[in-house]
């Protein structure tokens, strides 16, 4: 039953969002209140798969490759405190202020709905309810995008909505052949029966399918390019929101997919994967080195490291794996803040273009200390929480021998450096080119909270390094003995007859 | 019967994929909409298409004849669904991106068009 709760939890938060009255005030307070309940039940799903192992849900007691079925492995459980955390940060940002047109179209609603899809995808153990879930998560978040009706948010609205109903084609075809052939949808069976039925041709064909679908969701090169064209548009909390989950979705599934239904680390596939992650992050970085917009120098960042977090599942190791979801953790964390901290900024200046900003740190100089923790946290500045993650990423790059690859990670980490010196500077060192227009509004606790929030979790991350990497160390193995998950959710004797 | 579906979705995936890749917001989204049913006819097809039989299994004693699997029916109605929502979503978007811009070519509705 607990494992239903982080999909019941929002949906009833939704449902009570729509029909309270709507006061921004009432609305702000119960949407808050239902992330804090998000946080506290993932954190007890969290604790329970940590001692008791992975928990499974057979909803509505239809056994299990004839049901659905909810699985909580560590992975799954790490991303759902993940889910929590965010949600927590980014309702607590609407106290700050909301846009009025905005709260009045179902602002809060609409983000409880997107929580509700997120955790979906997270907990499902069945291939097309997980297709379900990105349907319901998209559908949330192609309105987010669009409630605001200027030229470029619309414009913006319109290439996220083409390409990820493009990708979602991709998904379903893959599923259509995939069912063909196998004849079951639950990933622990198909874990089971896929590597005996499938056929190389057939095989090549639905990791590819797959591999492009994920990919374009997940924003690897080269298929990201409506990213950055559409996230710089919303506002600062959809940014932050977006950033940190929706892309991690596509990651989820890439790792939750490929570890399941293709055990085979000398396929084809993950040659492509490698070169598709090595080139994300060169791309990202390039691409955020070229611009002037804050929002967008982030969200190329933000497809940039995202290469850091799919390179562990083409090298197929455990240290790998394990550094690629401690990485996740840290990028979630890293990025939703810094989307918020532009936020900031459209609040005092009305503007994220770098040229036109500057002098935080003269005239706020708390809030640019703040500012300075994700931004070289992101860059993997010792001794913060991206230097551990990006450590745990290289390290295992190095003991397989893919010394380009390490080489590559190292020299975009660089570049993340260069490109977030370039924020600093620009942002927050330098004077203001120009006396700003206008009054300029001090930036006060609610806008800062959330904020500090994520800082304060960043810095824990990094100061609980050991066993946090513990954790991922065991997820990754997780992961990588893909007997425990089947026999976990189809019991132990389908499991050994199967044998 | 098997020939006749997988002609018929590749005929839908090759439209769809030609009307997506034209420059009018209108034909995206019929790509859209001819690549969402090509993709359930091939669950369809895929899935191997069973005439005259019922989709029971009456006595689960006797060794199974041919009998139509429901599985693939049932996942082609929820992305039916789906595919009509998002689409109706898309649609009005359209309209929207129409309406603000004065254009629905593609090249001429970005910001940084003329």
């Amino acid at each position: 039953m607990m494992l239903a709760l982080p999909i019941l939890v929002p949906l009833a938060t939704a449902i009570a969002l729509h029909l309270l009255p709507q006061n921004s005030r009432l609305l702000r307070i119960v949407a808050f209140a239902g992330a804090v309940m998000i946080l506290t039940i993932a954190v007890s799903i969290l604790v329970t798969v940590e001692r008791h192992g992975i928990q499974v849900l057979q909803v509505g007691s239809w056994r299990a490759p004839f049901g659905i079925t909810l699985v909580a492995d560590l992975f799954s459980a790490l991303m759902i405190v993940m889910v929590g955390i965010i949600a927590v940060a980014v309702t607590g940002a609407s106290f700050a202020g909301v846009d009025p047109r905005r709260e009045t179209f179902g602002y809060h609603t609409l983000i409880h709905v997107l929580l509700m899809g997120v955790s979906g995808a997270f907990l499902t153990g069945d291939i097309f309810n997980l297709y379900v879930w990105f349907e319901v998560m998209l559908i949330a978040s192609f309105v987010l995008m669009s409630l605001h009706r200027t030229r470029a948010q619309l414009h913006a609205a319109f290439t996220y909505v083409g390409l990820n109903l493009l990708a979602s084609a991709f998904f379903l075809t893959a599923i259509g052949l995939l069912y063909g052939q196998a004849g079951t949808l639950n990933l622990a069976d198909l874990a089971q029966v896929w590597p005996a039925r499938r056929t190389p041709g057939l095989d090549a064909a639905l990791s590819m399918l797959f591999l492009t679908a994920f990919g374009i969701k997940s924003g690897l090169f080269p298929l990201f390019f409506w990213l950055p064209a559409s996230y710089h548009t919303p506002p600062a909390a959809i940014g932050a929101l977006f950033a940190g989950l929706l892309t991690k979705v596509g990651v989820y599934s890439i790792i939750r997919v490929f570890t399941l239904l293709f055990p085979d680390p000398a396929a084809g596939v993950y040659t492509a994967l490698l070169v598709m992650s090595s080139m994300t992050m060169i791309a990202g970085l390039i691409g955020a080195l070229s611009q002037y917009d804050l929002r967008r120098v982030l969200s190329f960042n933000l497809v940039g490291h995202i290469g850091y977090t799919t390179v562990g599942v083409a090298l197929w190791t455990r240290a790998a794996l394990g550094g690629s979801i401690l990485y996740l953790l840290h990028h979630m964390l890293a990025i939703s803040a810094l989307f918020l901290v532009s936020g900031l900024f459209l609040r005092q200046r009305r503007t994220t273009d770098m040229r036109a900003l500057g002098g935080l740190y003269q005239s706020q100089p708390v809030v640019a200390g703040l500012a300075l923790v994700p931004l070289f946290s992101l860059a993997g500045v010792p001794p913060l929480s991206g230097f551990i993650a990006k450590l745990a990423v290289i390290a295992p790059m190095i003991g397989v021998g893919q010394y380009l690859v390490a080489a590559i990670a190292l020299v975009v980490s660089l570049l993340t450096l260069l490109s977030m010196a370039r924020v600093w500077d620009a942002c927050f060192w330098r004077p203001a080119p120009a006396a700003p227009a206008g009054p300029q509004p001090r930036l006060g606790p609610a806008i800062l909270a959330p904020i500090a929030f994520l800082v304060l979790l960043s810095i824990g991350l990094a100061a609980l390094a050991g066993p946090v990497s513990r954790m991922t160390m065991n997820a990754a193995q997780q992961l990588l003995n893909r007997d425990g998950y089947v026999r976990a959710v189809l019991g132990d004797e389908v499991a050994r007859a199967a044998r | 019967m098997e020939l006749l579906l997988a002609v018929v979705a590749g005929v839908l995936y090759a439209t769809g994929v030609y009307l997506m890749l034209r420059r009018r917001l209108a034909q995206l989204i019929i790509g859209l909409a001819l690549l969402s049913n090509g993709s359930n006819i091939l669950i369809l097809s895929a899935a191997g298409v069973t005439r005259g039989r019922p989709p029971l299994i009456v006595d689960p004693s006797l060794p199974v004849p041919d009998f139509a699997d429901p599985v693939p029916q049932s996942l082609i109605l929820t992305a039916i669904v789906i595919g009509f929502g998002v689409l109706a979503f898309a649609l009005v978007l359209a309209r929207r991106v129409y309406e603000s811009a004065g254009s629905d070519d593609i090249d001429m509705i970005g910001p940084d068009a003329a």
